[in-house]
């Protein structure tokens, strides 16, 4: 039987690392990210996991160990936060170019210079292009989820998956958590069996990220983007086949108050909860008719599946913790091109707050909203609460 | 000593687990040093390449020219992701496969130092040797932390050549107290064979390091069939002695007495030091000899601290 416990984000990475039966953990200290890999460590020591637990260098050396291991078959897991993720990044194309399975819990910090612990999402963000699958999320629970589904599609598809998690809001804060046990895990999630997928083997000498030409290595790219579009279908029948077992819905995103919404409000992570709030009020004190898209699963990026829920909008607010320097919010830019081919589509407004951890509250929302309300034409970057 | 036993006419292997069909130049140590290095280790191994010559001489897509599986990985990770896989093939019940991680030395002296350090350090079960050819080979020789002093390189030209002497790694090693650490060359097959051995036959006991100068004809501006030759001549001048470390740093064993050939003699046959012969060379010239005395001095030194004397190091006709 399952059971709820009050947990940090971190320990619910942790617990639903041990019930996935990870083989190999290897992973570098960064705060705020530690919590995971302690209670690993300790889970491991205790032998409740059957694993081996690399106390490495350095967060290259971590994402270096999870590919040797995921190469062989072994299942793998890391955990990292903004520099070590910056750090990892030439590793991170290798582990999706050699096609491994691996999950990584990344807490969203802030980027140096100036120093800073706290969240945003330029860390994450930054990795997009190298071949890693992303999910964010809004409470412990998704985090919890997420990577526990994030094996089950990596394996499938061969390629590996990043699950984000906000600094200190998520990472540090308890709620309670639904935690199942090994057998209702074991009853979606089975130890990982690459079968005839081609790990090594010594009996089977082959050769892998072998010196390719350009007559060949184009191929080699293409396929990572089919992986990635056929991820989207896997996403689709792996969130039913969760429900089954966990009686939790999950989707690329989550629709709140959005059945007969003129106006959306598009976020991601923990900064949905504050929007979902001041929607709610809105609607309740006003009459407003609007509602909350918070994107989870970025990489692939669903396209249909938005242009669905979004064509007939009214007006669009995108609000990002993150910047695109030179050009914009990432979500914002990434919302309008998805959106782009329909013939008849609604405004869309960019929002930058809450960089670097910044305190952002419904009352900011409330801003938002109020402003979005005013505008008719699309506009230049709007940025939110800047002190100068 | 145990090198009594291996004093045969000839202990190398006849099974070939490298292939024709790789890229490596004509004389390549690096390939002689693989070839060799497989005939101790045999099948039941996994290779990992980082960025390194052997990017190339493996072979390219879709084939390559080894009898074991090989895993290329990026320059700085070779200890790591040998590693990673030596973890992995553990947790799925391949204890016995031996990891060998197999790198250059820009990838072991320079970039890959961290990983190195770290899985040394660590005690991480896999077999580490870096095919020395004292400089980035593969990329048009640019000079590393192992080119030796005074040689020219294409980033050290013969008006500036390279200033410092070659880092001692062997010394590295031993700080980390891994359980061995042994030199090799080519130009000495059942002495390479026999280091391979006893690493693999150390399984279980942490990483095992082998530093093999590798001759590269083209990098050290020689006739390619002087290979074996200039290597055989390193040791014989003492510029690279044969030697193991064991017991975690504390046993210094020097495997063979070099004749003391003068250091001209193998540094004449290489055009990178060709200017040490010209006017203004004999600084240069003088800091290599200062070099290699004084490495040869403290590991005589260090020989004596562990066997009280250097009468038990073989001399004369050594394979």
């Amino acid at each position: 039987m399952s059971f709820k416990k009050v947990t940090t984000g971190n320990h619910a990475v942790s617990y639903a690392v041990w019930s996935s039966r990870v083989q190999i953990i290897s992973a570098y200290p960064i705060t705020p990210q530690t919590q995971i890999v302690e209670l690993l460590s300790e889970i491991v020591a205790e032998g409740k996991l059957q694993a081996k637990f690399i106390t490495v260098e350095s967060e290259h050396s971590a994402m270096a160990a999870c590919i040797g291991a995921s190469a062989t078959g072994a299942r793998a897991f890391t955990a990292t936060s903004a520099q070590g993720l910056a750090l990892m990044h030439e590793m991170l194309h290798w582990a999706a170019g050699a096609r491994l399975p691996i999950v990584m819990a990344n807490v969203n910090r802030a980027m140096a210079p100036p120093w800073s612990v706290w969240t945003d999402q330029n860390d994450s963000l930054a990795q997009l292009v190298t071949g890693w699958m992303q999910i964010y999320n809004e409470s412990n629970q998704e985090v919890y989820d997420s990577v526990i589904i994030g094996y089950k599609v990596a394996e499938q598809v061969h390629l590996p998956l990043m699950t984000v998690l906000d600094a200190f809001i998520l990472s540090h804060t308890s709620e309670p958590v639904e935690i199942h046990t090994q057998e209702e895990v074991d009853e979606y999630l089975p130890p990982y069996d690459p079968g005839e997928y081609y790990t090594i083997k010594t009996e089977d000498p082959r050769g892998y990220g072998l010196l390719t030409m350009p007559s060949d290595y184009y191929e080699f790219r293409y396929k990572v983007q089919r992986a990635h579009e056929r991820a989207i279908e896997v996403f689709k029948k792996e969130f039913k086949n969760f429900e089954e077992v966990f009686g939790r819905k999950h989707w690329f995103f989550e629709e709140f108050m959005m059945d007969d919404a003129d106006y959306v409000i598009v976020t991601s992570g923990s900064l949905s909860s504050d929007v979902k709030y001041a929607v709610a009020k809105l609607r309740k004190e006003k009459g407003l008719k609007i509602g909350v898209l918070k994107m989870r699963v970025v990489r692939p990026y669903p396209f249909e599946e938005v242009r669905k829920v979004l064509g007939d909008r009214k007006k669009i607010a995108v609000i990002d913790r993150n910047i695109g320097f030179g050009y914009h919010g990432v979500f914002y830019e990434e919302l309008k091109s998805a959106l782009y081919p329909l013939e008849k589509r609604p405004p869309v407004f960019g929002y930058i707050i809450g960089i670097g951890g910044r305190d952002v509250t419904p009352a900011d929302i409330e801003d938002i909203i109020d402003d979005m309300l005013k505008r008719d034409e699309m506009t230049e970057i709007i940025w939110k609460g800047v002190r100068l | 000593m145990s090198e009594k036993k291996t004093r045969r006419i000839w202990d190398v292997p006849d099974d070939e687990n490298f292939y024709y069909g790789h890229t490596a130049c004509q004389g390549c140590g690096g390939a002689l040093a693989m070839r060799l290095a497989l005939k101790a280790l045999g099948t039941d191994v996994a290779v990992t390449i980082p960025a390194c010559c052997w990017t190339i001489i493996a072979g390219g897509f879709p084939g390559h020219a080894l009898k074991v599986p090989v895993f290329h990985t990026a320059f700085e990770t070779a200890a790591i992701v040998a590693a990673g896989i030596k973890g992995g093939l553990e947790v799925t019940g391949r204890k016995s496969t031996i990891s060998l991680a197999w790198a250059g030395d820009g990838g072991t002296f320079d970039i890959g130092l961290q990983a190195l350090s770290g899985a040394a350090e660590r005690g991480e079960d896999i077999i580490y040797a870096v095919y020395d050819n004292e400089a980035y080979m593969n990329t048009g020789i640019q000079r590393s932390s192992a080119t030796p002093p005074g040689a020219w390189t294409t980033t050290t030209p013969a008006k500036r050549p390279n200033p410092r002497p070659k880092k001692n790694l062997m010394e590295i090693m031993a700080a980390h107290k891994v359980p061995y650490a042994a030199t090799a060359t080519p130009a000495y097959p059942e002495d390479l064979i026999r280091k391979f051995r006893k690493a693999k036959e150390m399984a279980g006991q942490g990483l095992r390091f082998i530093h093999i100068l590798a001759p590269c004809p083209p990098g050290w501006k020689m006739a390619s069939d002087y290979s074996v030759h200039s290597a055989r001549l390193a040791v014989e001048s003492r510029v690279f002695p044969l030697y193991e470390i064991e017991d975690g740093g504390r046993k210094y064993t020097i495997n063979y007495w070099p004749k003391g050939i003068p250091i001209e003699e193998y540094l004449k046959i290489q055009g990178r030091f060709r200017h040490l012969f010209k006017p203004g060379g004999e600084k240069w010239l003088e800091a290599f000899k200062e070099f290699v005395e004084e490495n040869w001095n403290q590991l005589v030194e260090k020989h004596k601290l562990t066997h009280g004397t250097t009468d038990n190091i073989p001399r004369g006709y050594y394979k």
